[in-house]
């Protein structure tokens, strides 16, 4: 296990050299100054403007803010839809794929808008490459662009010291894709490419093989996809198995690529925070809560995975490393990834609302399948979505300043401003809207024949895992899955042929998405409002830090009691139950 | 309340062409230009003819001069693609992975007498995630070498040194694990001791 550990540590020195170079240049982005792409990007920009007929120094207020926020991603709800309905009639349709059922294309559209990526599908089976290009890829980007612009402007309402302003939601729009996300995925997309990843728009190559069959080879346009797949948290696979396959993801290098690319943009809009609000150690102090969950939830699905499963040991299967083998759970595993690479892309698409998986989590062990549980639980707030992430952490650090408050006996200020009745009110209301989205739809999915037609396992503590991961997956606009739950086509089918289409999933799942992403980003953006015209009053003995350890420990336990609370039954009937007992169900 | 929709409209129009046609064309594009091979599926070919792509594993079953692929829910598709999906607790997966053993024994151990299930890699008797895993673990290969070399009759050293020749490496040393290309192995074998 000593390289595994070897790989983790590599990855997390290069993540965190990385935090505090990409924090300044976003935040140089967020805040209108020059970056070196200035003299490049500067002419799109303003053209940019011009095009959409916008005034970027026109500052809105919250209500302005999610005013246009709301319309620009209904919007695109419509666009998005209309074009999976009409797939037929589009180009770059070599398969020559009909759209698929409208209760399908409510769920994807949904999907893709939320930043959830969420798929009853499988892409190379069902979608042309215009609906991939000109539909899915359009919203990796988009999504993500909101995701980040509801964080700036939070944190421009917490910085602003009068007046009710959180900037101008096309501005931030345009810079974030134009600076941050469209420039890195052309030189990710190309990088890729160069692995191995493939680019074509042909049709799908039929080739003799060596032993004397015949297999099908897929083409399409994937590496343009995979770059912003993983670098907006989005993770909606080209392929059904996602970046298990070879054509998503070819070798070890370009796994550890993909991985930085999904935590990047989170784990550098802490260092952002932080200099937006002045004070460094704010933002280190948040970097140190989330990197602390995170450390932990990597070395259990680590530990556990090389473990190997009950089933395995069952069968007589010693699963222990030896010369030229990894030993371990590889059911579901890529050799080339082996144990340690899966089970650290595991904790990273969980921990972030990413959701891309290159392994079936149905087959992870039952402890290795409760880090996922956990990390969706904690809302996504470790590193989290882009934007997102840090949005909802947020909230949890003023409900935490909150608590610190009460226990103190002061009235909780955070960096300056006085937490008041309204905020608390609005954080609240964001931290328990998602947990109610997850937990009111698995349990209205488990208590019904329409919910229970889309498990795959059986009546067992697997099958409920399997539902009720869908629902906290979807609620928290992560994507990744129990995957015999997304039910396209099953290898052992009976009881289970229509999962693909079953219309109570598909609505419901749909519903939660939009519901569980708008509301939190409303309430975010009510705080924001609240807070910009708070007066700033100066830190004195009294004021309790928050940017010490101590208040790094309050935090990790409020995020750790919240989840706990809210969910800690309900994955004990699932992930907990496999991982303690030796039967087999 | 007018502007946003015009200006969403617009966005919805604009973002579409340049994010959605504009870039995925020109990567495709550029990618077609420098890298045509990779872009295209990493073809191989052998006695000139295109036989797969080093990136997708095939099927080698009931064919014992071959090295074996890792067993796959897909039968190998390159093009449907799902997981197993066998649950950590199933007996469904119990039964297979014994159903795996079993047969993986009577393939190799007529060749290799000493091989006991202890030694099975377990790669060897799991399914891979994209059902088209192009590579098996090294000891996979080693064991698989003693039947390769009786049945195309040339020595065990031999086949270990193509095994060597067809290996991954650490990508840079240090990222994934080190693996043997199953249809590079496969096509080098029959360059050096073809089937008669």
């Amino acid at each position: 296990m000593a390289q595994g550990w070897l790989q983790i540590a590599i990855f997390l020195a290069v993540l965190i050299a990385l935090v505090k170079p990409v924090g300044i240049y976003m935040a140089r982005v967020f805040t209108d100054q020059r970056v070196f792409l200035s003299p490049v990007v500067g002419p799109i920009e303003r053209l940019a403007y011009r095009a959409l007929r916008v005034r970027p120094d026109e500052g809105q207020d919250w209500k302005e803010y999610a005013r246009s926020l709301i319309v620009f991603s209904l919007l695109f709800w419509v666009a998005l839809y209309l074009i999976l309905r009409t797939q037929g009639v589009h180009p770059f349709n070599p398969q020559g794929f009909h759209s698929a059922p409208w209760d399908l294309n409510f769920n994807t559209t949904s999907s893709f808008i939320t930043n959830t990526n969420w798929q009853y599908y499988g892409g190379e089976a069902t979608l042309s490459y215009f609906s991939q290009m000109a539909g899915l890829v359009v919203q990796n980007f988009v999504s993500a662009a909101v995701g980040i612009a509801v964080v700036v402007a939070l944190i421009r309402g917490i910085v602003a010291r009068s007046g009710g302003q959180i900037g101008n939601f096309w501005q931030d729009l345009v810079r974030i894709l134009l600076y941050i996300l469209v420039p890195v995925s052309i030189l990710g997309a190309l990088f890729l490419v160069s692995q191995g990843v493939i680019q074509s728009l042909g049709h799908a190559t039929v080739i003799h093989t060596l032993a004397g069959s015949t297999q099908t080879l897929a083409q399409g346009p994937v590496a343009s996809q995979e770059v912003i797949k993983e670098l907006g948290t989005n993770g909606g696979g080209f392929f059904n198995v996602n970046s298990s396959f070879p054509f998503e993801n070819s070798t070890g290098l370009t796994n550890f690529f993909e991985m930085l690319l999904i935590l990047v943009i989170p784990a550098a809009l802490t260092y952002t925070y932080g200099r937006m609000v002045g004070s460094q150690r704010q933002g280190w102090a948040i970097f140190s809560a989330m990197l602390a969950l995170f450390v932990v939830g990597v070395a259990v699905v680590y530990i556990a995975e090389q473990h190997g499963t009950v089933a395995q040991h069952a069968a007589g299967l010693h699963t222990h490393a030896f010369s030229g083998s990894t030993g371990g759970n590889m059911e579901g595993k890529e050799q080339r990834f082996g144990i340690a690479d899966t089970s650290l892309w595991t904790a990273i698409t969980t921990v972030t609302s990413c959701g891309a998986v290159n392994g079936a989590f149905e087959s992870l062990t039952g402890l290795g399948q409760a880090v996922p549980f956990a990390n969706l639980g904690f809302s996504e707030v470790i590193f989290g979505g882009v934007g997102a992430g840090l949005y909802s952490m947020l909230l949890y650090v003023i409900l935490a300043v909150f608590i610190g408050g009460l226990m103190v006996g002061r009235t909780p200020e955070y960096l300056g401003k006085k937490i008041g009745a309204r905020e608390i009110k609005l954080v609240a209301l964001g931290v328990l809207v998602t947990p109610l989205f997850t937990l009111l739809s698995s349990g209205l999915a488990s208590a019904t024949r329409l919910g229970t037609r889309s498990i795959y396992a059986g009546v067992n503590p697997q099958g409920f895992s399997e539902t009720l991961y869908a629902y906290l997956s979807q609620a928290n606009n992560n994507g990744s899955a129990l995957a015999g739950y997304t039910g396209f086509i099953q290898p052992n089918p009976p009881g289970n042929v229509g999962a693909f289409g079953i219309s109570f999933a598909d609505l419901l799942g749909g519903a939660v998405m939009i519901g569980a992403r708008f509301l939190p980003i409303l309430f975010v953006l009510a705080v924001a409002g609240s807070l910009a015209g708070k007066k700033v009053s100066p830190a004195g003995l009294g004021t309790m830090r928050t940017d010490n350890p101590t208040f790094v420990f309050l935090l990790v336990g409020v995020v750790i009691l919240v989840g706990a609370l809210t969910f800690f039954p309900a994955i004990l009937l699932g992930p907990i139950v496999q991982s303690l007992t030796t039967r087999l169900f | 309340m007018r502007r946003d929709l015009t200006t969403s409209l617009l966005a919805v129009v604009v973002m579409t062409v340049f994010l959605g046609l504009a870039y995925p064309l020109a990567i495709t594009g550029v990618s077609q230009v420098l890298f045509p091979g990779k872009a295209n599926s990493s073809k191989l070919s052998f006695d000139g003819r295109v036989v797969g792509s080093s990136l997708i594993g095939q099927d080698f079953k009931g064919k014992p001069a071959y090295f074996q692929s890792r067993p796959s829910a897909t039968e190998y598709s390159g093009n449907v693609t799902f997981f197993g999906n066998a649950g950590p607790n199933s007996v469904e997966a119990r039964e297979e992975v014994r159903e795996y053993i079993k047969s993986y024994l009577q393939l190799e151990k007529p060749f290799d007498k000493s091989l006991t299930r202890e030694d099975i890699p377990v790669d060897a008797v799991t399914q891979s995630a994209s059902g088209v895993d192009p590579q098996i673990s090294v000891a996979n290969a080693r064991i698989q070498a003693h039947r390769v070399s009786a049945v195309r009759q040339i020595p065990l050293t031999k086949v270990e040194a193509l095994i060597s020749a067809t290996t991954d490496g650490r990508s840079l040393g240090l990222f994934g694990e080190p693996g043997v290309n199953v249809l590079r192995l496969n096509i080098a074998l029959e360059k050096e001791a073809p089937l008669k």
